[in-house]
Parts: C-alpha cells; sequence; structure tokens
C-alpha cells in the first residue's frame, strides 16, 4: 500500500530519522511511537505525501511519489483516510458537512444513513450541525476520524487520534479502527500513548515501530 | 445530501472583494453599453454618409450670361457620352433659390446675380474617370467645375471611421481592466483561502475542483455586476433626449431596432471573461500551494 525506501528527512536542522524502510501492507496494523518531537508528524506527513522526503523513494498505491502530479496525489488520497495531527476543517460547514467533505470534494455519493451512522460511531450525533470553532477538541478528534473513513480508505492514518480523548472514547475509536482493520484496511498510528498500545495488541496483531536516535526500529515484545 | 450544493459551499464568502467584482462589473457594463453604441453609430454613420455622398456630384458652370446656354448645353452632351454616370439634369432656378434662401433670404432677384449654374449628376458603378472628364469639360466648357464632394466627405467619413476604432479600442480595454480586476479578487480569495485549498487537498479535492469552486462564486457575481450594469447603460441610453433631426449625428448615437440585441451579450461575454481570467489565476495559485 505504502512504501518507504531508504527514506531520511531533514528540515534543515539535521536529520530526524535516516535510512527508514517499511512497508504498510494491505490489512497490516502499525502503531509509531517515540518521544515529543521525535519525527512522528513528519513520518506520518511522508506517508501521505503532504511532505518529500529529503532522500529515499515513496510509493503510494504503487506509485512513485516523486513522479506523482497533484491529480495523481488527490486520486491516491481519495483512498487515503488521514486523521492530520491539528484536525483542521472547514470553520464555515457544519460537522456533518466536514465530515462528508472527502466524497463531496471528490464527486462521490453520499449515503446519509451511513454517515449518521458514522457520526452516531464517534458520538458526535448532537453536533451534527455544530460548526468545527465550537467544537472542543476531543470533538475535533472524534470529527477529523469521522471524515478520514466517510470513504471507505485502503489505509488509514491517524497521528495522535486520541490526544484529547478520556480512555473510554480512546477505547472505542480505537476499536473502530480495529474494526476497519479486521475489513481490510491498513492502519498506522502515530501515539506515544502506550496504555492504547497495549489495549490494541490484545485485540489485534499489531506491530509497533518506535522512532529514537534517528532511526526506527521494531519495538520488543516488552509492550 | 446531494453533492451539488456543498460543492458550491467550500469556499467560504469571500466578503468586500466579491462586492469589488460585483461594483466593476456593473461599471464596466454601464460603459461597455456606450462603447459599443457609440462604435455601431459611428459606423453607421460612416456608411451611410460614403453611400449618400459618392452617388452624386455637381456641375457648377460659371461664365458670362451670353455664353451660359451654350456651356450648359456642351457639358451636358459630354457628361450624356461619359460612362459611369446614370443621370444629369440642370437644377431649376426655383431649387437654387431654396438652395439659397437660408443664407441670402427669401425676397432674392436671381435673375439679377451673376449665379453659376448647377447640374446636378448622379453616378453609378465606380463613377466616372473623373480625371478625365475634367480634361474634357475643361476643353468643352472652360466654365465648368466637376464637383463629387470628395474634397470634403473623405475627412467625415474618416473621422467617423476613426471614432469607431476608438469606440471599438474602448471596449477591449474595458474588458481588460475587467480580467485585471477579476485576477485580482480570485488571487486574493485564493490566498486568504490557503487553509480551505489545504483541507480540500488533504481529503482528495482536486486543482478542478477547487478551482471551480472559487471560480464560480466569482464569475456569478461579474455575471450579475455586468447585468445590472447594462441595464442601467440601456436605460440610459433609452432616457437620452431625443434632438429630433436637427442634430443628426447627435440622433444616431444608441441602438435601433434588432441592435438592441447586441448589448444584451456583455453579460454574457463578462461571465465568459471573468470565468477564464479567474480559472486561469486559480490554476497558477494552486500550482504553487503544496
Ligand atoms: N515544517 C517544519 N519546519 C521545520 N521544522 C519542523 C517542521 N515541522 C516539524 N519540525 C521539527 O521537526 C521535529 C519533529 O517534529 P514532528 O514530526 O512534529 O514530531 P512529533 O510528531 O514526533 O512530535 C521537531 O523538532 C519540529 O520542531
Ligand atoms: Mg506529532
Amino acid at each position: 500500500m505504502i512504501s518507504l525506501e531508504g527514506v531520511s528527512h531533514d528540515y534543515g536542522g539535521g536529520a530526524l530519522f535516516r535510512d527508514v524502510t517499511v512497508q504498510l501492507e494491505p490489512g497490516s496494523f502499525y502503531f509509531l511511537t517515540g518521544p515529543s518531537g521525535a519525527g512522528k508528524s513528519t513520518f506520518m506527513k511522508i506517508c501521505y505525501g503532504e511532505l518529500k522526503p529529503s532522500t529515499g523513494t515513496v510509493t503510494l498505491l504503487k506509485r512513485d511519489l516523486a513522479s506523482m502530479t497533484r491529480d495523481d496525489l488527490a486520486q491516491a488520497r481519495e483512498r487515503i483516510g488521514v486523521v492530520h495531527q491539528d484536525c483542521s476543517f472547514l470553520d464555515h460547514l457544519t460537522l456533518e458537512q466536514n465530515v462528508a467533505l472527502p466524497l463531496t470534494a471528490t464527486g462521490r455519493p453520499i449515503s446519509d444513513s451511513d454517515l449518521e451512522d458514522l457520526m452516531g460511531w464517534v458520538g458526535l450525533t448532537d453536533r451534527a450541525d455544530a460548526k468545527p470553532p465550537t467544537l472542543s477538541g476531543g470533538e475535533r478528534q472524534r470529527a477529523a476520524l469521522a471524515r478520514a473513513i466517510v470513504a471507505g480508505p485502503s489505509v488509514l492514518l491517524a497521528d495522535e487520534p486520541t490526544g484529547n480523548l478520556d480512555w473510554e472514547m480512546s477505547q472505542r475509536l480505537l476499536m473502530l479502527m480495529i474494526e476497519l482493520n479486521r475489513m481490510g484496511t491498513a492502519v498506522l498510528i502515530a501515539t506515544h500513548d502506550l496504555n492504547l498500545i497495549r489495549f490494541a495488541k490484545a485485540q489485534v496483531q499489531a506491530r509497533v515501530i518506535r522512532i529514537a536516535g534517528r532511526t526506527l526500529q521494531l519495538a520488543g515484545a516488552e509492550l | 445530501m446531494s453533492t451539488g450544493p456543498i460543492a458550491d459551499l467550500v469556499v467560504p464568502k469571500a466578503g468586500q472583494n466579491v462586492w469589488l467584482v460585483s461594483l466593476s462589473a456593473a461599471a464596466m457594463a454601464f460603459l461597455a453599453v456606450f462603447a459599443l453604441a457609440l462604435s455601431m453609430s459611428s459606423a453607421r454613420l460612416a456608411d451611410s454618409w460614403a453611400q449618400a455622398l459618392s452617388e452624386t456630384a455637381t456641375v457648377r458652370i460659371a461664365a458670362q450670361p451670353d455664353e451660359i446656354e451654350a456651356q450648359t448645353a456642351q457639358v451636358l452632351e459630354v457628361l450624356r457620352t461619359t460612362p459611369g454616370i446614370a443621370a444629369a439634369t440642370v437644377m431649376a432656378q426655383s431649387d437654387q433659390a431654396a438652395l439659397l434662401e437660408p443664407w441670402l433670404g427669401p425676397d432674392l432677384p436671381l435673375d439679377m446675380l451673376p449665379l453659376p449654374r448647377l447640374i446636378e449628376v448622379t453616378e453609378f458603378g465606380g463613377g466616372p474617370d473623373r480625371q478625365g472628364l475634367r480634361l474634357r469639360l475643361a476643353a468643352e466648357a472652360p466654365g465648368a467645375v466637376y464637383d463629387d464632394h470628395t474634397r470634403w466627405r473623405r475627412p467625415l467619413v474618416q473621422a467617423a471611421s476613426r471614432l469607431q476604432s476608438f469606440a471599438l479600442l474602448s471596449l477591449v480595454l474595458i474588458g481588460g481592466v475587467m480580467s485585471a480586476i477579476v485576477t485580482l479578487a480570485a488571487s486574493v480569495a485564493l490566498s486568504a483561502n490557503r487553509q480551505v485549498i489545504r483541507v480540500l487537498r488533504l481529503v482528495g479535492a482536486r486543482d478542478r475542483f477547487i478551482a471551480r469552486a472559487f471560480v464560480r462564486r466569482i464569475s456569478r457575481r461579474a455575471l450579475a455586476g455586468a447585468a445590472g450594469g447594462t441595464a442601467l447603460g440601456m436605460a440610459a441610453l433609452l432616457a437620452l433626449p431625443d434632438p429630433g433631426s436637427a442634430v443628426p449625428v447627435l440622433a444616431g448615437i444608441g441602438f435601433h431596432g434588432l441592435s438592441w440585441l447586441w448589448p444584451l451579450s456583455i453579460p454574457a461575454l463578462t461571465f465568459v471573461l471573468a470565468w477564464a481570467s479567474s480559472m486561469a489565476t486559480a490554476f497558477h495559485v494552486l500550482r504553487g500551494v503544496t
């Protein structure tokens, strides 16, 4: 689905990570962890093509990122669901319209009942008509997850999707992602919440990669 | 939920700069109505002057009273045998008096004045070979002068067609200003909405979709403004006081009959122009936003 080969990134102040090679296969479940500032968000951005790495090759859905036009990238994103760490929305649209945006913006049909189900799953039925600026951090994260999965993506990339949520809601959203994974969606979650990782490992065969000391390591069984 | 209305809404209302587009479109359309009217009127004027004057000429015969009859007869004979001349008639004295009346008053003792004799000539085709005709007249009737009005006709026709060029140039300039304003408004709207563009990109929207969302709003505003401006311009033309036949040049400005349909193309053209220039701007800006 998404593969990185020999990827390094450097914003100008030294490399965040070097020579990373990872493959996100269909149906796989990954956690990406590491201390704050290690480069988790940077890694995620490279995975959905918002950022081109300083060196190395990124392949999105079988195509080389370096040779993709903006339209190619847009086409790939129709199948990649993203929960951005800063959860940006279109502030002048309602929450429900924002959640439906991946379908609206690509001319795909929208089923009202599916949309309602989804809003219910993330506990936002009551807030469907609210404008994003009036939402709490937790509500934004739930809405961002709903938006990321509304179009039934092949890959879900979630950057700290539970950072602002209480434990109960975190579990609920994680279960939603595990459910999607069981239906075939590849999932990559960046988080520093070890409890979340432990909880997931009891449900699904998840692999954990860790950014530390400028390299990516497969984390051991201690988690 | 249908795709259409929301696709329209993905761009937030742009506020002032969109009003600027409506207002400028209205002003430009108003000016365009007048430029168009001027261009059509001056074309019509140039045409009618060229036509009416090119088919008539006058031969003036000035001679001693005892020679004038003979010379007139000779001139008529020459004219009769000249190709390119349809008819030649000696102007009756009463007609000549009518012609002079505005200048010299009604009680004109014409018999007492050494007036030249006038022969009205109607030309056809390209008219006669004027140089040849003048030479023949000089030989046969030295007092005769062939006057085909060209001397004073040419600058008039030239002025009218120059006026038409100016009017057309104005239309081009108005179009240029309009697309400059739309380009400016579009790039302001796009730069003010970088965050919107980023979110749309994130959910898989293509440049075409994003550009259209911006362009649709701007060109609709331009269309509405231009429709208003055109209506005002046409109303203003209709309300022009009719100067009657006293000032034929002024009376000609405006549209006549079916040509009233022409200004209706101004809003349509404005829409097309706004669409094209904002689309080009949008794609240009989007190329720079990643
Ligand atoms: N656009 C940017 N330009 C320059 N430096 C950046 C940029 N984004 C992130 N960084 C820096 O890169 C490092 C890694 O950031 P990030 O990927 O957000 O880490 P994490 O998500 O693991 O907390 C940080 O030191 C951050 O300051
Ligand atoms: Mg981060």
